[in-house]
């Protein structure tokens, strides 16, 4: 076990390294990275000013000992600075990350509920008209873009029917569960979980389905347990392993799909933040996004692999 | 005589091919419905400068926001207005129908590009990988191992910054957010396909490397690859419409969908054609690539039911 954890943390700081590399040899990739910062002669720069944007970051100095420069600044939680009014960006991400955080954390705990218990009914109640309910939920999430549902969510909710917020998210003095609060989370929460849900629906169904066929479960049947406790203790937790295992996967899903709910929800998040970036050129926010939402993905990652290895002893041993 | 048999046997042969029977049991088994929207996404995609009503790009300043043909009223309030407009027109006055029906080419295109790119690249690294295992599938899976941490969107992004958006960009992020599930599955195939007996007796027999993989294990992956492919593409659909909604993908007077889904976001109180439209264009084609996935891998490949 001890074995298995070093080596998946290792990987796990690989991935954030490579995922630096990546952020930082696309920054070079455009020739001059001073253009990053300033277009020669935009904005009322001079030469000299353009000339001296350079010396500072050390642009300089050879590419590995920039990179060195740069990575051992991001250790030291030094993010830079926006290039729009010249804030930390660490200030910067700081105010917007709890809002992210915030929202994917409703969407995962919506589509667990959601999904895993209706792949399991839809498992046990095989071709019945539940099941065939499940699969069409199913299939209908996984294919509706989320940018589209939120502003239909948005059209129908928000401005025909007036009864949700219809963007932004606002605060509501008093108990943090009052509906003040709460309603603000209901439609971009929804959007973004609908798609996780549905992944969860069909994994845990064919896993279900899978646990369902084999001997065990058989025997536990012709000893005459009942068929509750043969779904939920026998059938069940075993059927749990690849909902588990695919949980990374949709967790990034709901990662990435925060930055589109968030920009169709107008909601303070960091997808929102990087979005407007790229329409900035906001270099160094963006660099930073990329960063935090990559150690995210990969502690996550990291997570599930333990969580997974806890539960199926198999996996530590290979 | 003869007549007659025939007669006796009519009402047996009616109830066997009893029309609502057999629809049912035809589109239970085989995929019609997706089909059908996909062939008629691939008709509208090859011949859409002929199929469109109107010019997708052409503006109209008398039509701005002019609602779908069916609102009457609108159009015999404006007499200037001499086009209809079956599907209505955006916030400048071009043709929703025919964008949607250009937009259903830009798609088909893009994705299909990338999908073959991304294909050809991950089933040779696959192939590599399984084959010669050791350090050469060490690099390879680490680096698939790697590419899955990074969080695809937000290099989307960054790219974008860097490179400016374009048509070459959006193929290239798409093809390289999809050749893994290609590496990673071929590879599971291959290292079982190497122990079986024919490939020993292709090596005993003095064929190479080369041949060996791409005579011998190629095509015994085959299947495999073309239900991932097909599992695949709705999602890479998806992706490309996101991100040119998000104005990251496909630059904006080209009529792909997602751009004219964020165009119309401004104005959905107002007219909601503009947005709903589009989407449900996106919405059904990839539910029927999806389906027509599970139902190719039902078929073909059941062992890849978890992906």
């Amino acid at each position: 076990m001890k074995a298995f954890v070093t080596r998946r943390f290792l990987y796990m700081i690989l991935s954030v390294l490579a995922a630096t590399v990546i952020v930082f040899g696309l920054s070079r990739m455009v020739g001059d990275p001073r253009l990053l910062y300033a277009k020669p002669g935009g904005y009322g720069i001079t030469e000299e000013q353009f000339e001296a944007i350079g010396v500072k970051p050390g642009l300089d100095r050879p590419l590995v000992v920039q990179y060195g420069m740069w990575l051992g600044k991001i250790l030291k939680g030094d993010l830079g600075r926006t290039l729009v009014n010249e804030r930390p960006v660490t200030k910067v991400i700081g105010e917007k990350i709890g809002n992210t955080l915030q929202l994917g954390l409703v969407a995962w705990i919506l589509a667990s509920v959601i999904g895993i218990p209706l792949g399991v009914l839809s498992a046990t109640r095989r071709g019945s008209a539940l099941d065939y309910l499940g699969r069409s939920f199913a299939l209908i999430g996984q294919a509706l873009p989320a940018f589209w549902l939120g502003i239909i969510f948005i059209l129908i909710f928000g401005a025909y029917l007036g009864w949700l917020p219809s963007g932004t998210r606002g605060f509501h003095e008093g108990f943090p569960l009052a509906w003040g609060n709460v309603k603000f989370f209901v439609l971009p929460a929804i959007t973004l979980a609908l798609g996780a849900a549905a992944g969860y629906l069909r994994i845990t169904r064919s896993a279900m389905l899978e646990v369902l066929d084999s001997e065990y479960v058989k025997l536990a049947r012709a000893k005459g347990i009942s068929g509750r406790a043969v779904i939920w203790k026998h059938a069940f937790r075993n059927a749990l392993i690849p909902p588990l295992t695919v949980s990374s996967l949709l967790l990034v899903s709901l990662l990435t799909g925060v930055i589109v709910v968030e920009t169709v929800f107008s909601w303070p998040g960091l997808g929102n933040l990087a979005v407007q970036a790229v329409d900035n050129n906001d270099f160094p926010v963006l660099t930073a996004a990329v960063l935090i939402f990559a150690v995210l993905w990969v502690v996550m990652n990291f997570m599930t692999d333990l969580a997974y290895a806890f539960i199926d002893p198999r996996i530590r041993y290979s | 005589m003869a007549e007659r048999t025939v007669a006796a046997q009519a009402p047996s042969l009616i109830r066997i091919v009893r029309l609502p029977g057999l629809g049912w049991y035809v589109l239970r088994r085989w995929p019609v419905l997706p089909v059908a929207i996909l062939i008629l996404l691939a008709i509208t995609g090859a011949f859409a400068p002929f199929i469109a009503p109107h010019d997708p790009i052409k503006q109209n300043l008398r039509a701005l926001n002019a609602p779908p043909a069916w609102n009457a009223q609108w159009y015999a309030e404006r007499p200037k207005v001499t086009d209809t407009y079956l599907l209505g027109a955006d916030h400048v006055g071009r043709d929703i129908l025919s964008r949607v029906i250009h937009g259903a080419r830009i798609s088909l295109v893009v994705t299909s590009i990338a999908l073959v790119t991304g294909l050809v690249v991950g089933t040779t690294l696959g192939l590599l990988a399984g084959y010669f295992g050791g350090h050469v599938d060490e690099v390879i899976m680490r680096l698939v191992d790697v590419w899955f941490a990074l969080p695809f969107l937000l290099l989307a992004l960054i790219a974008n910054i860097v490179f400016g958006p374009s048509f070459g960009l959006v193929i290239a992020l798409l093809a390289l957010s999809s050749w893994s599930s290609f590496v990673r599955n071929v590879r599971a195939e291959v290292l079982s396909l190497k122990s079986r007996d024919y490939v020993a007796l292709a090596r005993v027999a003095g064929a190479s490397n080369i041949r060996i993989i791409v005579r011998h294990l190629l095509p015994g992956v085959f299947s495999t690859v073309m239900v991932i492919a097909s599992l695949l593409v709705g999602g890479l659909i998806l992706a490309e419409a996101s991100l040119s909604f998000l104005g990251v993908g496909i630059p904006a007077p080209t009529p792909a969908w997602g751009v004219m889904v964020a165009e119309g976001r401004r104005f959905v109180a107002t007219a909601w054609w503009i947005t709903v439209f589009p989407g449900m264009a996106i919405f059904l084609v990839v539910m029927s690539l999806n389906f027509l996935g599970d139902w190719l891998r039902d078929r073909f490949d059941p062992r890849l039911r978890q992906l």
